[in-house]
């Protein structure tokens, strides 16, 4: 195996484009479990946690190499929220936001919060420069993203003016340490427009349209409204049955937490 | 390939042969079998080291990219002679059964009262809640770090 | 003679005191040695071909291209065993590897020694193997109506005719655990150069693997030594054979030391796994709250070989329906044989199902007779002098269920939720849950255990101890897998002896006798008993050879004086004895389950507390509340240590985990998926002991292992249940069992 240690950016995609197959390395906390269980065998990797510019939060920019210890003090909310809960505190010291957009999981806990807020996910290259693709281009399908082989993500970029008002849920089985089962975030601008976007339920982060446009047209949701916004959210998932929970759990909490979520919005 | 880093203050080499991981070259190249390997999927925290000043998962870390890092092992924490004040506690409270899940257990409390010598008891919990003990249900592991704890102030 | 005016020094670390572990230093600073530390010089590694199929029969079978990969020294198949084709805890029906057939997912085929594991994995990898793959029999009441077993259990005792003016019926099933210790299983033989090996491999019973090891390699029974070796957890794991066989006749093929590591993967596949369950029951009682009948059917899944499971099935049938007294009492158990991983011992040892089926039907009772429900259980506490509901046994030791329950009722209820800190409500730090969305419960768990082997076993613990002016050393085979077992011996030598220097010497096969295994909460019984009875033996040889009426670390002692000191005692040399120690005899029961098959008893009870999201789902265990029957407390610390980790491991059970097997295969052997409590899932356990002494073992002590596991599950269970006011059938409790989604 080969190892490419870059220090600044131009020098990893140089790597990048050198080599397009190769691995990219951030925090290791995917990728090694593969290493470790013999399913990736990687002969090329090009490792990314020397590039300073890459670990920097600048206004709107998250850089890709942010690790989720660092995301916990985030001033978005919801944001801080998530990254309370991915992995353990091991994971978070390493883990990078970065890392968990390429994965591309769909229980990546970052993705309904890039979604809900609508971030774009920053790709760069050596020959075709930057490029900005909204979450619903960049992941394509589970574990697939839109990625070319001689790009590296390189940073979420939040819109102007992300609402303050944003709240973050993740079910799973146990209190800490633990793969979601299903996750939310639910963000609501000033004006009461309302974005829900969820995790675990569908191959990539799933945005709620119907039950988004059910709250824009009642801002003020009675009771009638909530219990239809839940049954909205349920139609509008696809989750399925595995070894984590079933289909119809999934459906079902989706709705559930997806309401307790709009609720802490709308009570603040 | 070699790395050099530095472990437990002290200059190593070593030769790794391809992707594998931080712990494995600790344990296996390096001589420091301290780190436990139980699940290397970071989900138990017994091979917790620190790393350039991060408390880490060994078994998550690709060794050829520890170049120019410093670790800190169990092995770096404290001596027979001279016990860390998170060790000796642990033994005092009978914390320690098996002890397989014991230097994880050592390595990131240590650097919790690094970092907050009077942890309340819910930030010890969370602070740990990386490490699994299959032993002690945790109950000794509190009594001693919340005794530790009760002790700094 | 001496007769100066010595003092004796008081002794330090005897009973009742917590003194610190031996091997604690070690352990916190990194230094202490397991089995995946071992090391030999020249030493080759070793890793297994297993079976991708749950059923299939080998085709063909060529591992000639893994041994022209570079690096690979030896390969060997069942065409390679010397001996006796299998192995088995107690039939060999087990093969070494697997040939013509292949019955479980992950069953050896193969194993290679190469110059490094990475090595032998290649190796692994280069063998060709072809299947044909069968059906595999994955449905245990399938196997039952097929009559795939390897044990029927029938309890008859009484009137089957009597009936009582209640009834409640249910049915419930338990998912399959795992024992999940921290240390994987890992092992290095040695060859000796003259035929034999030193085998250093995980264990909780090195004579048990001895006498299955050496007839496999056709060997002399002193050619093989098994020595007992540093563990990380074992909790049954440890106690059926895994790599042993493999890493000998690898050993004696290269002449190298070779060692094998499995990881995380391997091992939840390459030991085997607490019995799952299903299991019917109608329980009958009279208006004044008596039980009358209870009626039951139990079946547990032994997976493709037996291992234990005709102990764990006769457990399940005798503690079939707990702590409590009744006169008829008709059971059918059987332990099917399928193809689903093998199952064999796991802490609580068939008792642990079962409970869950005991206390739900004892809850459902007292709510139908409108009885507290901890009150019912206190009306039908079985106690010592009581007939055993099962066996019909005379309880001849201590058996303190009323007191338990008693005591328990006297304990603190714990405080109603008042935070909204997301780590003391339901779902946690993922903030899941507002604390108005919370119902709390509350459920009991009353249970027993039997201690020690069982139905005519010869159980039994060899101790010798040799004492000298440097101290006293005790030798034993008996696991130490961290229980503490190393400080108890300590503790007893020194109590009876009166020298605080006490080291324990793990000994070999071809050193010492069987110690019986670490399991069955036996080792304080059998080996601290052995301990202190050899140790009363050798003292009192000592006061008769030198006519005195005391021994300390100073010398012998008659009416205060010092008559000789401890160097003259011992000449030169040392003082040594070595006993056999046996607990009181126990009997195969007749074809009704009739008969008096158990050495002891223990009861535990337990009070759980839990706050429940219901829409969602998710569970806090708030607070245990435990009384255990210890018989007498020997070291404090180490008691409540064994008792929150058993508690904990109840706990795991009932919300969290399960090895997810479907059609024969394992779908969650890791810990993403498979689900340990972390110290955020981690309830307060308050402890409170019960000290009766039992009629035999060191100083009327119980073991304490196996019973809080028995009763902290269905304790959560119970307490889930009152908090959502709806009956489960199934264990682990899972959030889609309790939202009652499909």
């Amino acid at each position: 195996m080969e190892i490419t240690r870059p220090t600044s950016l131009v020098e990893a995609l140089e790597a990048r484009a050198e080599d397009p197959g190769a691995d990219l390395l951030a925090g290791g906390t995917d990728l090694m479990v593969e290493v470790n269980f013999g399913h990736s065998r990687p002969e090329h990797v090009i490792a990314l946690r020397r590039i300073a510019e890459l670990a920097q939060i600048d206004g709107n920019r998250i850089g890709a190499g942010v690790t989720w210890a660092r995301l916990e003090k985030s001033d978005h909310r919801a944001l801080a929220q998530l990254a309370r809960t991915v992995g353990s505190p091991q994971i978070r010291a390493a883990g990078t936001i970065g890392g968990n957009i390429g994965t591309a999981s769909p229980a990546g806990d970052g993705l309904p919060w890039l979604a809900a807020v609508e971030a774009e996910i920053e790709v760069t290259s050596k020959d075709r420069g930057v490029r900005r693709l909204p979450c619903s281009e960049f992941f394509t399908g589970v574990k697939r993203n839109a990625l070319a082989p001689d790009e590296v993500i390189t940073a979420a970029i939040l819109p102007e003016n992300v609402p303050t008002n944003q709240e973050f849920a993740k079910i799973g089985q146990r209190s800490a340490m633990v793969i979601s089962t299903v996750s939310a975030c639910v963000v609501r601008d000033d004006d009461g427009t309302v974005r829900v976007a969820l995790g675990s339920v569908a191959p990539t982060p799933l945005r709620a349209t119907r039950a988004e446009a059910l709250i824009a047209e009642n801002p003020d949701p009675s009771e009638a409204v909530l219990a239809e916004f839940v049954r909205t959210v349920s139609a509008e998932v696809s989750p399925i049955t595995d070894h984590r929970s079933t289909e119809s759990y999934r459906r079902h909490a989706a709705g559930v937490l997806a309401r307790r979520l709009l609720e802490r919005c709308l009570a603040r | 390939m070699i790395v050099s880093f530095n472990v437990n203050g002290e200059d190593r080499v070593a030769n790794v042969a391809g992707s594998e991981s931080l712990l494995q070259v600790l344990r296996e190249e390096l001589g420091l079998p301290g780190s436990k390997n139980a699940c290397e999927q970071g989900e138990c925290g017994s091979c917790s080291v620190e790393l350039d000043g991060a408390i880490v998962t060994s078994c998550l870390v690709m060794a050829a990219d520890c170049e120019g890092s410093a670790v800190t092992t169990i092995e770096g924490i404290g001596s027979d002679k001279e016990l860390h004040a998170v060790q000796q506690a642990l033994i005092d409270h009978g914390a320690v059964q098996c002890g397989f899940c014991t230097p994880g257990f050592v390595v990131t409390a240590a650097h919790l009262f690094e970092k907050n010598p009077h942890p309340e008891t819910n930030e010890i919990k969370e602070a740990l809640s990386g490490n699994i003990c299959r032993c002690t249900g945790y109950g000794a592991i509190l009594r001693s770090l919340e005794a530790l704890a009760e002790e700094a102030r | 003679m001496t007769t100066s005016p010595v003092t004796r020094k008081r002794i330090r670390g005897g009973i009742g005191e917590s003194p610190l572990r031996p091997d604690g230093i070690p352990k916190v600073t990194g230094n202490f040695a397991y089995a995946s530390d071992l090391h030999a010089e020249g030493m080759l590694w070793a890793a297994t071909l297993r079976s991708p199929h749950p059923r299939a029969r080998i085709t063909k079978l060529d591992t000639a291209p893994a041994l022209a990969v570079g690096g690979v020294v030896a390969v060997l198949t069942q065409d390679d065993v010397p001996g006796r084709p299998g192995f088995g805890m107690h039939v060999p029906d087990q093969p070494v590897f697997a040939a013509g057939e292949c019955n479980y997912w992950g069953e050896p085929i193969a194993v290679v020694a190469a110059s490094d594991l990475e090595t032998a994995k290649l190796g692994v990898a280069a063998i060709v193997v072809e299947y044909e793959v069968l059906e595999p029999l994955t449905d245990m009441e399938e196997a039952d109506a097929a009559d795939s077993q390897t044990r029927r259990m029938k309890i008859r005792r009484g009137d089957r005719t009597v009936s009582g003016a209640v009834s409640v019926e249910g049915y419930y099933e338990v998912g399959q655990q795992d024992q999940a210790p921290l240390g994987n299983e890992a092992g290095l033989a040695i060859p000796d150069g003259d035929g034999g090996v030193d085998l250093y491999a995980v264990s909780q019973w090195v004579h048990s693997d001895h006498w299955q090891i050496y007839p496999c390699l056709n060997l002399e029974p002193e050619q093989i030594r098994c020595h007992p070796v540093g563990m990380g957890g074992a909790f049954g794991s440890r106690e059926d054979v895994s790599m042993h066989i493999h890493l000998c006749m690898l050993a004696l093929r290269t002449g190298r030391p070779v060692k094998m590591m499995f990881d995380r993967a391997e091992s939840f596949v390459g030991h085997v796994h607490r019995h799952p369950a299903r299991m019917w029951y109608r329980h009958e009682a009279d208006a004044d709250g008596k039980l009358v009948k209870v009626e039951a059917r139990l079946i547990l899944d032994g997976g493709a070989y037996e291992s234990s499971s005709n102990a764990v099935i006769a457990n399940a049938a005798y503690f079939a329906m707990g702590p409590y007294l009744c006169d008829n009492v008709f059971i059918d158990s059987v332990a099917v044989k399928t193809n689903n991983p093998p199952a064999g011992a796991m802490r609580g040892f068939g008792g642990v199902q079962t409970a869950f089926g005991h206390e739900a039907q004892m809850d459902r009772l007292a709510d139908e007779l409108s009885i507290d429900r901890l009150e019912f259980r206190r009306r039908n506490a079985l106690g010592q002098g009581d007939p055993m509901n099962s066996s019909g046994q005379i309880i001849e030791g201590s058996l303190p269920t009323a007191e338990l329950i008693d005591e328990l009722a006297s304990m603190p209820i714990v405080e109603p939720l008042a935070s909204d800190d997301p780590r003391h409500l339901p779902g946690g730090t993922g903030l899941t849950t507002n604390p108005d969305h919370v119902k709390r419960g509350m459920g009991y768990g009353v249970t027993i255990k039997n201690l020690a082997f069982s139905e005519a076993f010869d159980d039994y613990s060899d101790v010798r101890i040799s004492l000298s002016p440097i101290g006293v050393e005790v030798y034993t085979a008996a696991a130490e897998v961290g229980q503490g077992m190393v400080t108890i011996i300590q503790q007893l030598a020194r109590e009876v002896l009166k020298i605080e220097q006490v080291a324990v010497v793990w000994s070999d096969t071809n050193v010492i006798g069987s110690a019986g295994s670490t399991s069955a909460s036996r080792q304080t019984q059998m080996t601290g008993g052995a301990t202190y009875q050899c140790a009363v033996e050798l003292r009192q040889q000592i006061l008769d050879e030198f006519g005195g009426d005391d021994l300390s670390s100073e010398g012998v002692w008659r009416d205060g004086d010092l008559l000789v000191t401890l160097a003259e005692v011992c000449g030169g040399g040392a003082k040594e004895h070595e006993i056999r120690y046996r607990h009181p005899e126990t009997f195969a029961t007749d074809e009704n389950g009739q008969g008096d098959p158990h050495p002891a008893f223990a009861v535990a009870a337990h009070r759980a507390v839990v706050d429940v999201d219901p829409e969602l789902g998710l569970v806090r265990v708030v607070q245990l509340d435990t009384v255990q029957d210890v018989g007498k407390v020997l070291n404090p610390v180490a008691a409540l240590g064994q008792i929150e980790g058993g508690a904990l491991q109840g706990v795991g059970m009932a919300v969290l985990e399960e090895l997810v097997v479907d059609k024969g295969v394992i779908k969650n052997p890791n810990f993403t998926d498979y689900l340990l409590p972390t110290f955020l899932d981690a309830p307060h356990i308050e402890v409170r002991f019960v000290e009766e002494p039992e009629r035999w073992g060191p100083l009327g002590a119980k073991g304490i292992g196996e019973p809080p596991t028995i009763s902290a599950g269905p304790a959560v269970y119970a307490a889930i249940q009152d908090a959502i006011g709806r009956h489960l059938h199934r264990v682990p409790v899972l959030p889609q069992h309790i939202v009652g989604s499909s």
